[in-house]
C-alpha cells in the first residue's frame, strides 16, 4: 500500500501547469486534492511517471458570480462550497449535494474540478453541475476552450480532457435558477459511494403546473444520465402518482447500470426509480413553497 | 516552480506541533508515514491507507485531513498538528479527559485522528448537536465503542464551554 516512485513537480501559476503538461502530461498525471487519486496511487492501480501537483494555484481557488454565472476555479476544495454563503444564496442544490461527497476530513481536501474530471459516475459533483447545464473552461499551451458537461463526460472516469489540458473553471448559468431543487442519494453508509443519486430542478407557476425541470441520475451508467425527455413529460402538468411512475420508468428505459458486490442492475433501476420519484416530490414541494413566499 | 526526480530527496520545512522540522524526503513518501517514521510521532495511527479509516487524521493548516491521502512534499511549508500537540490546545486536555470519562474509547486505535477531527469541528462549532458530531465522526471507523460514549465526550466538552 505505498505509492510507486514518481517525479514530482509543484508549478506555481497556471501558464508553469500548462508547460509541464504540454511536456510530460502523456505519461504523467495532475494531482488536485487527491482523495481519489491518491488511493489509486497507494494501491498501485496507476502508476505514472510524473505527478504535477496543482495545489499551490491560488489563483483557480475562488468562488464569484460574474457576467450572470457562478464561477468556481477548478482547485477550490469542497469544503469551501460547502461553507460558501454565495453559493447557498444562489445554488443551494450544490451545498446539498456536496455534503454528501465523501466526510468533512476528505471535503477538507478534495476538489471541486478534481471531482468534475475523475469523472465517477456516481459522484455527486459531476451529476449536479450537469442538472445545473454547467459548461467547463479548459487550458492547453496552444488554446483556451469551453466545454458543456452534457458532452464532457464519455465513460468510467473518462472525460473529452486530453492530456496536455487543465480544467481551470466551472461556470453555472444563473439566469435562470429554479426555485425547486433536490439532491437525493442512497449509500450503504453516510459518505460511501452512492449506489444511485438524483439531482433535480423544477419550477412551477402560480397554479402548481410544472413548468420547466431538470434531472440527472448517477449510478445507473457508465456516466451521469441527463434526462430531458421524461423530463419533458412533466412540463404543464400537476404531480401525480402515475406520471411520477412514467417518468421515473422512462429516465431508466435505456440505462445500464454494472451488477457488483454492491448492489444487482435490478436493485439499482428499481432504486433510480424510488430516488427519482423522491427528488421530484421534494423538488416540487420547494418549488410551490417559494413561489408562495415571493 | 519545484521540481523532485524520484531519484531525489526534497528538503521539506514543515511546522510540527509548534517546532520546526526539517527533513529530507523522496516524493513518493506519505504524509502519514514521514510523520512515523521520519519524525518519529507514532501517536498518528495508521489503518487503511486509502483515506477510508480516518486513523491517521492530523490537521494541516488547521483543517482535518487524512494524512494517508497527501504526499509528505506536499506538507512543504504547512502546519501540521498531530495527536502529540493536543495538549498545547485549548480543547485538547479537555477532550482527553471526557473522553476517557465517558469511555469513548477501548482499544484506542482510532483514537488519535478522532480526537483530532474533533479539535478541529470544536474550533468551528463550539456548541454542536448530535447530528453534526455524528456527521463529523462518520469520517472515522472505530471497531470497539459504538460511538456513542464519543459523542457524549464531545457533548461534555463542549458544554463546558458554554
Amino acid at each position: 500500500m505505498k505509492p510507486a516512485t514518481f517525479d514530482y513537480y509543484r508549478p506555481d501559476s497556471v501558464v508553469e501547469a500548462l508547460q509541464l503538461l504540454e511536456e510530460y502530461g502523456d505519461e504523467g498525471k495532475l494531482l488536485a486534492g487527491g482523495q481519489s487519486f491518491i488511493p489509486i496511487l497507494n494501491m498501485r492501480m496507476s502508476e505514472p511517471e510524473s505527478l504535477i501537483d496543482i495545489n499551490h494555484l491560488k489563483e483557480l481557488d475562488y468562488i464569484k458570480e460574474e457576467d450572470g454565472y457562478l464561477k468556481i476555479g477548478a482547485v477550490t476544495r469542497q469544503s469551501k462550497l460547502e461553507k460558501s454563503p454565495l453559493v447557498k444564496k444562489l445554488v443551494p442544490i450544490l451545498v446539498e449535494a456536496t455534503s454528501f461527497i465523501g466526510h468533512i476530513q476528505t471535503r477538507n481536501r478534495g476538489t471541486v474540478g478534481g471531482s468534475v474530471v475523475h469523472a465517477d459516475p456516481s459522484a455527486e459533483l459531476p451529476l449536479t453541475l450537469l442538472t445545473l447545464d454547467a459548461k467547463v473552461t479548459i487550458k492547453s499551451m496552444d488554446e483556451e476552450r469551453e466545454a458543456n458537461l452534457r458532452d464532457f463526460f464519455i465513460t468510467y472516469l473518462t472525460t473529452e480532457i486530453m492530456p496536455s489540458e487543465l480544467l481551470t473553471e466551472i461556470q453555472i448559468p444563473l439566469q435562470h435558477m429554479s426555485n425547486g431543487y433536490a439532491f437525493e442519494e442512497f449509500s450503504r453508509r453516510h459518505g460511501d459511494f452512492a449506489l444511485v443519486a438524483v439531482a433535480c430542478l423544477l419550477d412551477v407557476d402560480e397554479v402548481g403546473t410544472v413548468t420547466s425541470g431538470r434531472l440527472a441520475v448517477g449510478g445507473i451508467d457508465a456516466v451521469p444520465v441527463l434526462a430531458e425527455d421524461a423530463m419533458d413529460l412533466l412540463i404543464g402538468k400537476k404531480l401525480s402518482e402515475s406520471l411520477l411512475q412514467t417518468v421515473g420508468e422512462k429516465v431508466v428505459e435505456d440505462a445500464e447500470p454494472d451488477d457488483d458486490l454492491h448492489a444487482s442492475k435490478e436493485y439499482r433501476l428499481n432504486l433510480a426509480k424510488v430516488l427519482i420519484k423522491r427528488a421530484i416530490q421534494k423538488a416540487y414541494g420547494r418549488a410551490v413553497k417559494r413561489g408562495d413566499s415571493l | 516552480m519545484t521540481k523532485v526526480l524520484w531519484t531525489q530527496q526534497m528538503i521539506i520545512s514543515t511546522n510540527i506541533n509548534g517546532k520546526l522540522v526539517e527533513k529530507s524526503v523522496e516524493p513518493r513518501k506519505l504524509l502519514s508515514d514521514f510523520i512515523r517514521e521520519d519524525c518519529g510521532l507514532t501517536g498518528t495511527h495508521v489503518g487503511c491507507e486509502h483515506g477510508v479509516c480516518g486513523a491517521c487524521t492530523v490537521l494541516v493548516d488547521g483543517t482535518a485531513v487524512r494524512s494517508c491521502l497527501m504526499f509528505a512534499v506536499q506538507a512543504d511549508g504547512a502546519e501540521i498538528k498531530t495527536v502529540e500537540g493536543l495538549k498545547q490546545e485549548k480543547n485538547g486536555p479537555p477532550l482527553q479527559d471526557a473522553f476517557s470519562e465517558c469511555h469513548g474509547l477501548q482499544c484506542g486505535f482510532c483514537t488519535p485522528g478522532i480526537l483530532m477531527s474533533s479539535l478541529e469541528f470544536l474550533e468551528t462549532n463550539p456548541n454542536p448537536c448530535t447530528k453534526d458530531i455524528t456527521e463529523m465522526l462518520s469520517g472515522h471507523l472505530c471497531r470497539c465503542t459504538g460511538y456513542k460514549g464519543m459523542i457524549e465526550a464531545i457533548h461534555k466538552v463542549s458544554n463546558k464551554n458554554l
